[in-house]
This record gives C-alpha cells, sequence and structure tokens, in this order.
C-alpha cells in the first residue's frame, strides 16, 4: 500500500517533442492518498492510459517524477513497483487451474507453499471461485477471468497499488453491477489504493471517492461525484458527466443576473462573475430544469420527449440552444411547458471555467 | 463458431475434386489393383491374394526401411522443433529486423529438393567441398559416401538447414499473435523468463505447432529426393528409407505388386502416425474454443 | 417486412436458437435485447440469411426467402468491430455499394456526399479509415450501410467499442437517419438503458428464445415473465418471494402486503415479486409503503443519483435513490416498497397479468 505522487509528469510517444501539441500527457501533478480510490475519466486520446502506463511501469516519463510513498520509482521495472494490474481483456493463464493461476504470483516470488496455499484459499473465497479452484481457467466465462486478474494481484502481500484497465469492457451489464460492488467491497475490505480507467461516467463516479477527469492530455477537474455532478470546473467536465450532459447556454451577465437572450436567470448568491471574460454562459444540469407552466418559468420550445421508463427526457430549445430536462416517472410535463432553474444549481461560466463562489 | 451454408459453394469444389479424383484416388485404387496381383509383363496378372503383404510385413528388408525412417523423422521433429521454437522467441517482434528475418528465414524454403540434395553433396566432398575438406583438414574422418554415421548426420543436417524455417515461420506467427497484455500481466506477476514461455508462449503457440509436428512428421517421413541425391540409400543400405527402397523395388526391379503391397502399408502408416500426433497433442490442452465466450 | 415464422436453428445438434417468430414492419426500429451469447447475432445471421436455419422460415415481403444466399438479398450490416476497406479513402469507402450495384458518375458523388454529410464525414472523405477516430470510423461503416439503400439494416451492437459520450451522440442520430429509409431496422445490444434510449420496438432474447416483443416501453412496464423482466433491467431487478394468502402477500419475516383487486384473483400459494430498482425506497415515500428490515452492502454515487446495495430477507437488492445517500457498510436500515410498483409472477415466472389474461 501506498501514496502515489506524480511530480511534474509530461510525456511525449515523439523522441523529440517540440509544441505542446507533441505531448500526449501534458504536465500532470497529482497525488493519490494511501489507500484511495481514484478513477481516471476521459474520451479515448485523452491520456488516461498513458498515465497509468507510467504508474504501472509501462512506460518511462518524457520528463518528470514518479514517487511511491516519496520513493522515487520513476525508472524501477514494473516487476520492482510491487502494483497489480487487471487489463481490459482478460489475462489468464489457460493451462492453469484457477487455484494456479492465483498461486502463480506467490510461487514466482518464492513463498513457501504452505503460506501459498493459506493465501490462495482465502483469495479464492473472497472472489468467490472457491468452486472452481481445481477447474483450468481457459473455459471460464470473461466476469470469471477478470476476478482471477483481480485475484492475482490481491493474493501479494506487498502490493502497494491495484491499476484497472477498462476492466469491465467484456462484462454483460448485470455482471458489471455485481463485480462492481464486489470491487468496493475489497477496496473497503483490503485497503488498496487502487486507481480506475475509463470512458463511462457511471463506472468511474461509482468506484472511485475521487474522480480524475482528463481531456487532451490534462486534469481538468479532480473532485469527489458530488463535486463533479454539481460544481463542474469546465464545460467539458460538464458535458462529459451526466447523461445528458450539463445544458450550458450562453448569456450575459449583469450584476447578480444572467441573461440569456431577452430572460434573466438568477445566480446563486455569492457569486463573483469576472468581467474581463470575453465569453459567459449559464450551465444547468438536466435534472435541475424544473418544468413549470406558461408565465412561470422562461419560454422553451419543445422539440420531444423520450421516454426511457425511469424518467423521461424533454428535449427542447431555449434562444436557438439546446436544452434538456429531465422528468421523474409520474410526474406530468405541462402543456407549452416552461424552464425554471434552481438558482443554487445553477453555475456560471467565463470562457468555459466556473466562476467560482466567494469565500 | 458458425459456419456459413452455401450449396453453391460446393459447385466450386467440383473441379478440385475431379483434380483430386484424377491425380489421387485413380492411382490410388490402381496401386491397390496392383497390391493383390502379380505379373510377367505383356499386362497379364494374376490374383496373388494377401500374398503380397504377408511376405512384406516379414521381410527383413522392409523392417530395416520402416525402422530407419522412424529414426530419421523423431530425429529431425526432436532438432527441428525446439530449435524452431528457440530461433522464434530470438526473432525481433518490430522494427527493421523483422522483414529481414521473415525473408532469410523463407530462403532455404524456396530451393528445390534436389538443389539442396546437390549442395550438400558438393559441400560435404572430401576432395572439394568446403565442409568435407574443413572437417577432415581438423582430424574429423568425414566421408558420407564411406560412413553411414557420416551419411546419416548429412542427411539429417541437410534437412534441418532445408525444413527448420517451417518451423521457425510457424511458431512465429503463433508468437506475433499474442496480445501485449500477457506479457505485461506476466513481468507483474514477476514470472520467470521459463514461466512466461511455459505458460504463455508454448500454450499459445499449441496450434501451429500441432500443424508443424504433422508437416514435418509426414513430409520426413516421405523423404526421398535428398538421401537419393546426396547418398543414394548407401553406404550399403545405411540411408536406405521406405521411399528409397519403394523406388529401387518398382522401378529398379520392377517387381510392381510388392512395392504396390509396400505403398499402401507406407501410406497406412504415415496415416496412423499423424492421426496419433494430433490426437495427443489435441488432448495435451491448448486453446481451441478460447475466445468462443468473448465475442 | 421481414418475418420470421417458428425459425429454430441447431448447430452440431445443440440448439442455438429455438422457435424464434417475429414480425419487424418496414420503416421500424427494432431492438434485439439479450446478454452476450443469448443467441442476438445468429439471429440476425438468420435475418441476413448468412446462415439457413434448421427449420422454419423467413419470409421478406410475404416472399419466402428461406435459404436465398445474402448476396441475393437486400441488407446492410454493421458490426461491433468498425469494419471498412482500409486501403480505400472514406469517400470511397462509402461508394463501394453503390460502385457494386453500378450505379454511375454524378448519382455516386451526389449519394456519398449526402451520407457523408448525415453522418458529419464530410471534412474527412480524403482520409483512409485508419487515421480517423473510433467514433470516425464507425461513422464510416453506418455510412456505407446508409447509401446502400437496403431493405433490411442490421447492427450487431454497433456502438458496444464507442466511448460513452460518442455513444451518446450516435445512438441519438441512428434511428432519426434509418427511420426515413423505410427499411427494417434491427438493432443488437446487451444493455437495457440502450433499448429504452433507441424507443421503437424491443424483443428480449434469452437462450435462444424470444421472451416478448412489443413496444419498448410495453415490454419494460408489462413483461409477461420473470426472464423478460430481469433481461430489461439495469441495475438488476430486485425480486422478493412471497406467499400468497386470501387478500394478502406474506414475505419471509412476517410482513403482510395487501394484494391488489387483480391479483386477489390469484390462487393461493407462492409468488415472486419483482420490482425495479428506483421502486426501492431509503425513506417512506407514501403511506402504503411496507417497511423491511436490510443491511447495507455497498453504497455507490454517482453525483446525480445513489446505488445502495442491501441483503433484504436473503435478498440482494440495488436501490436507485436521486441525489446522494452515503449510507455506512453494515448498517441496519429500514428499505420501502410499494405493492403498486410490484410486478407479481408465479412460481414458474409468468407474469400475474397474462396468467389472468389465460384464465379469464
Amino acid at each position: 500500500m501506498a501514496r502515489i505522487d506524480l511530480d511534474h509528469i509530461r510525456h511525449s510517444y515523439l523522441p523529440s517533442p517540440k509544441s505542446p501539441s507533441d505531448y500526449a500527457l501534458k504536465e500532470v501533478n497529482l497525488t493519490f492518498e494511501d489507500g484511495g480510490a481514484y478513477a481516471l475519466l476521459g474520451s479515448s486520446g485523452c491520456g488516461k492510459t498513458t498515465l497509468l502506463n507510467i504508474i504501472s511501469g509501462l512506460l518511462t516519463p518524457s520528463e518528470g517524477e514518479l514517487l511511491f510513498d516519496g520513493q522515487p520509482v520513476t525508472h524501477l521495472s514494473t516487476e520492482a513497483r510491487n502494483i497489480a494490474q487487471v487489463f481490459q481483456f482478460p489475462v489468464v493463464y489457460d493451462t492453469m487451474s484457477v487455484y494456479d493461476n492465483l498461486a502463480f504470483p506467490l510461487r514466482n516470488r518464492g513463498v513457501a507453499e504452505k503460506d501459498v496455499d493459506a493465501k490462495v484459499t482465502e483469495i479464492l473465497r473472497i472472489i468467490d471461485l472457491e468452486g472452481k479452484a481445481k477447474r483450468k481457467a481457459q473455459g471460464l466465462t470473461a466476469d470469471e477471468k477478470q476476478k482471477i486478474s483481480l485475484g492475482r494481484g490481491l493474493v501479494r502481500s506487498d502490493t502497494s497499488a491495484i491499476l484497472f484497465d477498462e476492466p469491465l469492457t467484456v462484462i454483460d451489464p448485470h455482471m458489471k453491477w455485481v463485480l462492481r460492488s464486489q470491487l468496493k467491497h475489497l477496496h473497503k475490505q483490503f485497503g488498496f489504493t487502487m486507481v480506475y480507467v475509463t470512458h463511462d461516467q457511471t463506472e468511474a463516479l461509482t468506484f472511485a471517492d475521487k474522480v480524475v477527469v482528463m481531456y487532451g492530455g490534462e486534469v481538468v477537474q479532480i473532485g469527489t461525484p458530488d463535486e463533479l455532478f454539481r460544481k463542474p470546473q469546465h464545460t467539458f467536465v460538464g458535458y462529459f458527466i451526466g447523461s445528458p450532459g450539463m445544458n450550458v447556454l450562453p448569456c450575459e451577465v449583469e450584476g447578480m443576473t444572467a441573461r440569456i437572450g431577452g430572460h434573466s436567470v438568477p445566480l446563486p448568491v455569492g457569486l463573483d462573475p469576472k468581467k474581463v471574460a470575453k465569453k459567459t454562459e449559464v450551465g444547468i444540469r438536466p435534472e435541475f430544469v424544473k418544468l413549470g407552466a406558461a408565465g412561470e418559468g422562461l419560454p422553451i420550445q419543445v422539440d420531444g420527449v423520450e421516454d426511457i421508463g425511469r424518467y423521461r427526457i424533454l428535449r427542447g430549445k431555449m434562444e436557438g440552444t439546446a436544452l434538456n430536462a429531465i422528468v421523474a416517472e409520474g410526474v406530468s410535463i405541462p402543456e407549452n411547458p416552461t424552464a425554471i432553474f434552481d438558482p443554487s444549481q445553477t453555475n456560471l461560466y467565463a470562457d468555459s471555467w466556473l466562476v467560482g463562489e466567494e469565500a | 463458431m458458425e459456419k456459413t451454408i452455401n450449396n453453391r459453394a460446393w459447385f466450386m469444389v467440383l473441379p478440385v475434386l475431379f483434380l483430386v479424383a484424377f491425380t489421387a484416388v485413380i492411382p490410388l485404387m490402381t496401386v491397390v489393383n496392383y497390391a493383390f496381383q502379380d505379373s510377367f509383363g505383356n499386362n497379364q496378372f494374376f490374383w496373388v491374394g494377401t500374398e503380397w503383404f504377408t511376405d512384406l510385413l516379414s521381410s527383413e528388408r522392409f523392417h530395416d526401411a520402416l525402422v530407419r525412417n522412424l529414426i530419421f523423422s523423431f530425429s529431425i521433429l526432436a532438432i527441428e522443433i525446439p530449435l524452431g521454437i528457440g530461433i522464434a522467441l530470438c526473432m525481433p517482434k518490430k522494427g527493421w529486423g523483422v522483414p529481414v528475418c521473415l525473408v532469410l528465414m523463407a530462403l532455404p524454403l524456396l530451393v528445390p529438393w534436389n538443389v539442396v540434395g546437390t549442395i550438400w553433396q558438393v559441400f560435404g566432398r572430401a576432395d572439394i567441398g568446403l565442409l568435407g575438406y574443413f572437417l577432415n583438414s581438423i582430424g574429423i574422418n568425414y566421408n558420407y559416401t564411406q560412413d553411414p554415421v557420416a551419411a546419416w548426420a548429412t542427411v539429417i543436417v541437410m534437412d534441418v538447414w532445408h525444413w527448420t524455417s517451417l518451423v521457425v515461420l510457424l511458431c512465429y506467427a503463433g508468437l506475433v499473435s499474442i496480445p501485449e497484455a500477457y506479457y505485461q500481466a506476466a513481468r507483474i506477476d514477476g514470472a520467470s523468463r521459463w514461466a512466461v514461455f511455459r505458460f504463455i508462449q508454448l500454450p499459445k503457440m499449441h496450434s501451429v505447432l500441432l500443424i508443424a509436428v504433422l508437416l514435418r512428421f509426414m513430409d520426413s517421413f516421405m523423404i526421398y529426393t535428398e538421401p537419393f541425391v546426396v547418398t543414394g540409400g548407401g553406404p550399403g543400405n545405411s540411408t536406405t528409407f521406405l521411399s528409397i527402397d519403394l523406388v529401387k523395388m518398382a522401378i529398379g526391379q520392377f517387381d510392381l505388386g510388392p512395392a504396390a503391397a509396400m505403398s499402401l502399408v507406407y501410406f497406412l502408416i504415415i496415416l496412423l502416425f499423424s492421426w496419433v500426433f494430433y490426437t495427443v497433442m489435441n488432448n495435451a490442452g491448448g486453446e481451441k474454443q478460447q475466445y468462443a465466450g468473448e465475442e | 417486412m421481414l418475418e420470421l415464422k417458428h425459425v429454430s436453428k441447431h448447430v452440431d445438434g445443440v440448439g442455438h436458437i429455438r422457435d424464434v417468430s417475429l414480425r419487424l414492419e418496414s420503416g421500424s426500429l427494432n431492438v434485439l435485447l439479450g446478454p452476450t451469447l443469448s443467441g442476438k447475432t445468429t439471429v440476425m445471421r438468420l435475418m441476413a440469411g448468412l446462415d439457413k436455419p434448421t427449420s422454419g422460415q423467413v419470409l421478406v415481403n410475404g416472399q419466402d426467402m428461406t435459404g436465398v444466399s445474402v448476396r441475393k438479398r437486400d441488407v446492410a450490416m454493421v458490426y461491433q468491430q468498425f469494419i471498412n476497406y482500409p486501403a480505400l479513402t472514406v469517400y470511397e469507402n462509402i461508394a463501394s455499394p453503390l460502385r457494386v450495384a453500378g450505379v454511375k458518375g454524378a448519382e455516386v458523388d451526389k449519394q456519398v456526399r449526402k451520407a457523408a454529410d448525415l453522418m458529419k464525414l464530410t471534412p474527412y472523405l480524403e482520409r483512409t479509415p485508419l487515421n480517423l477516430s473510433g467514433g470516425q470510423q464507425q461513422r464510416t461503416a453506418i455510412a456505407r450501410a446508409l447509401v446502400k439503400g437496403a431493405h433490411l439494416v442490421l447492427m450487431d451492437e454497433p456502438l458496444a467499442n464507442l466511448d460513452y459520450k460518442l455513444r451518446e451522440e450516435l445512438r441519438d442520430e441512428l434511428p432519426k437517419i434509418f427511420s426515413e429509409s423505410g427499411a427494417v431496422f434491427v438493432y443488437a445490444t446487451t444493455e437495457p438503458t440502450e433499448a429504452l434510449l433507441l424507443g421503437g420496438r424491443t424483443a428480449t432474447l434469452h437462450e435462444g428464445h424470444i421472451s416478448q416483443f412489443g413496444d419498448t416501453l410495453d415490454v419494460y412496464r408489462n413483461p409477461q415473465d420473470i426472464i423478460t423482466a430481469q433481461t430489461f433491467s439495469d441495475p438488476p431487478l430486485n425480486i422478493l418471494g412471497l406467499t400468497k394468502k386470501g387478500g394478502e402477500f406474506r414475505t419471509s419475516n412476517g410482513t403482510l402486503i395487501p394484494a391488489s383487486e387483480e391479483e386477489k384473483r390469484l390462487p393461493d400459494g407462492h409468488y415472486k415479486a419483482g420490482f425495479r430498482p428506483h421502486h426501492l425506497y431509503l425513506h417512506r415515500q407514501s403511506a402504503e409503503a411496507v417497511s423491511l428490515p436490510a443491511k447495507v452492502d455497498v453504497s455507490e454515487i454517482t453525483g446525480s443519483e445513489s446505488f445502495v446495495h442491501v441483503t433484504c430477507l436473503n435478498h440482494r437488492w440495488v436501490a436507485l435513490e436521486h441525489g446522494i445517500h452515503n449510507v455506512e457498510v453494515d448498517a441496519e436500515i429500514e428499505v420501502f416498497v410499494d405493492a403498486k410498483n410490484f410486478m407479481i409472477f408465479d412460481d414458474e415466472g409468468r407474469s400475474a397479468a397474462s396468467l389472468m389474461a389465460v384464465n379469464a
């Protein structure tokens, strides 16, 4: 178990990078606290896998230092770092039994067979594969194979961190729920530092205590799921997290109100609008857009309503900009609805960055 | 996993079926026909029943040739398979070295059998051959026309030189198809080089190795041209393999009946061994159906 | 129109597809929903004519096409993997079905540009597919299916290999684009949420058998059996074992839940109540709600919602609640269920509604 520090890490796949665009990873400073569950979230090409490979030691960064518990490990080999990794596609040793798969990392390190047996038996019980210990790994289902991959990390007592590279890609939706909650349980039980790379917001938010949102080789925001949801630091985070993403409407700021076209939207109390910003926008989650009858709120144009069972998504426009609202099951949608914004959940963005509240 | 059923495909196969019928089935039937008859020329044939077979199976000449063949084939497999795997493991996985290695490896495969024989025949001669002259000059008495051991060594080295490449190329194809994640996982698990080979590379090469073993066995069991060119089956009968013996019998002595019976037995032996190899290796585990659940 | 009549497919004597009957209208969007290996791909191959059914018929516009090869049918397919011609430009990739069909000159250009415009590929027409992002590669494959103007368009988990946000975008566009073409549109997915977002009609597949086929929301709200309800639930369906006696259901800890007028007509015996995670509450929502004791296994927060995994009366349940509910693990809490949200199934998994329809 260890704290992981990334100190001014930059990485380029080119031999002599010149412009910032040559870098797959542009200056990352991050700390993963000991025993924390972290997710690296972003679309493909955002640098999240590059970052993970730097931590695991499969890549050496072009610049910067990586520290485990304060000790520099930047140039240490993967084996010497004592990390475990679960890959996107299950990696198991096909010809070995489930038991031998789990014993493999211990036997490689010369652990006595008696201790191997005790540890493997314990892990088999934890990952719920006791009944299949003697089976060959080859014929197992994808989720069982992923559990074995994880188990090979858990058996070792010296594991400092477990890294996950989109581990649920090949798992059926129903099994995803089971595996995710088991993973959470394990984290609570073992207290390993865990870093989980994914493009799936649900996986990232449900798994992690803290989510690192990445975009274009940079970290855009680090926060708890709640912070990312309520106070996205950048409109990209607002768009990327939440389904549908945050509504972003261009506006002009006049004192404590934002004007969208001809309409005023109150802003949260205590906001300090930057006056120099070229572009100001109001951001509000579809979850916080309430529908009112005519005259109650801001006029919107309704393009359609999608019923997805649990709730409905009203898709429409306000002053020509797309606006979505989520309507709970059993709540009726008024005729010619208007939109009412919850001021406490309305964010103001200047040049795409969140305008902070005064402390 | 699933096969497309298309009846028209059968028509496409028809020309090949005809070709195979004319080149294989009909000659085979002729051989079967000869195997039960005796002829005195002039197209006069007598039914002799299984006489040729009983003669053959109790003939010492046949036994000796069969044993030689088996020793030869198993030596070839014992050398070429490990050597082929070893070379494949050493070959680069990416970069400019890949095409260079592949071309180098493919070169021996492009040389015709009789040319290989001729090359080694000259190469090994004690008077003008580079190899023969060199060996003799450092005190090793090497003469493949007189010494059975030298003759054997020459034939085996020749075959290894000619065909190890095939094993290398097959193994290499198997190796490059292993996803990088397996090697990464093995490093994380602290696996030794040997463990990586034993538990990742070997299982993943299983299916190509099966093909390599079958091909090399069948081919080496039928070896004819190279020893015929180099040693002519000698010295004595020391390199007279079944195929050489067969030709001697059929063409040299014009004993069509016994030769036909021998061809059939020869054919059945190859079939039997190939089947045994296939079954044994297939049951030894491997990765059939490996990806069935991962679509 | 495409119709499958009692289609079965056996491979090596094992039934992969059992007695599938479906009637898909032209211009309709049909979702095949089921987990991996439930037979979605096989059903699509049978529809396309890539495989011949062991028994049963495949009718296209009323005409028997069973066993007619895929070449002679009018079918376009899009796969999970991005399949394009790597050596051809995006333009030529999209144009390829037109070239095969012998379309000439200006017409090719017109159609390619129209499809490229719809799929937002216009800036990339001169690139080769390998120089595109995954989303753009899949758009190219879809554009190719689009210009083909096929009568039957089959998509086998087309978005599975794409990023979450890209999926959202394409999922929005696809039904609109193809509904205009008037084709029979079939879309296979493992994700219930995706089926709901797509709308149209849904067939739930389980072990090679269609358990239900109908309007997507109707299948979701009124599943005929427990298998359908489970297949069509994400997070997984919560299930509560009940014993009915007279006008009441009794749980294993003796809690009584009154049955509705309809349910009272069911014979006494063992039943299962299925209800969705957003109908399991951590706080009392109504006076009729019934309280049950539960132990918290784990709680997950997505920002807007919380998933609380609990064990209740030996059942493992998930509660989906709005807002943030960070409940301590192993805490003993009360959970609430409301009988009005129950879907009642008998011991064999048949829904109460379908049982009463039989009795009536």
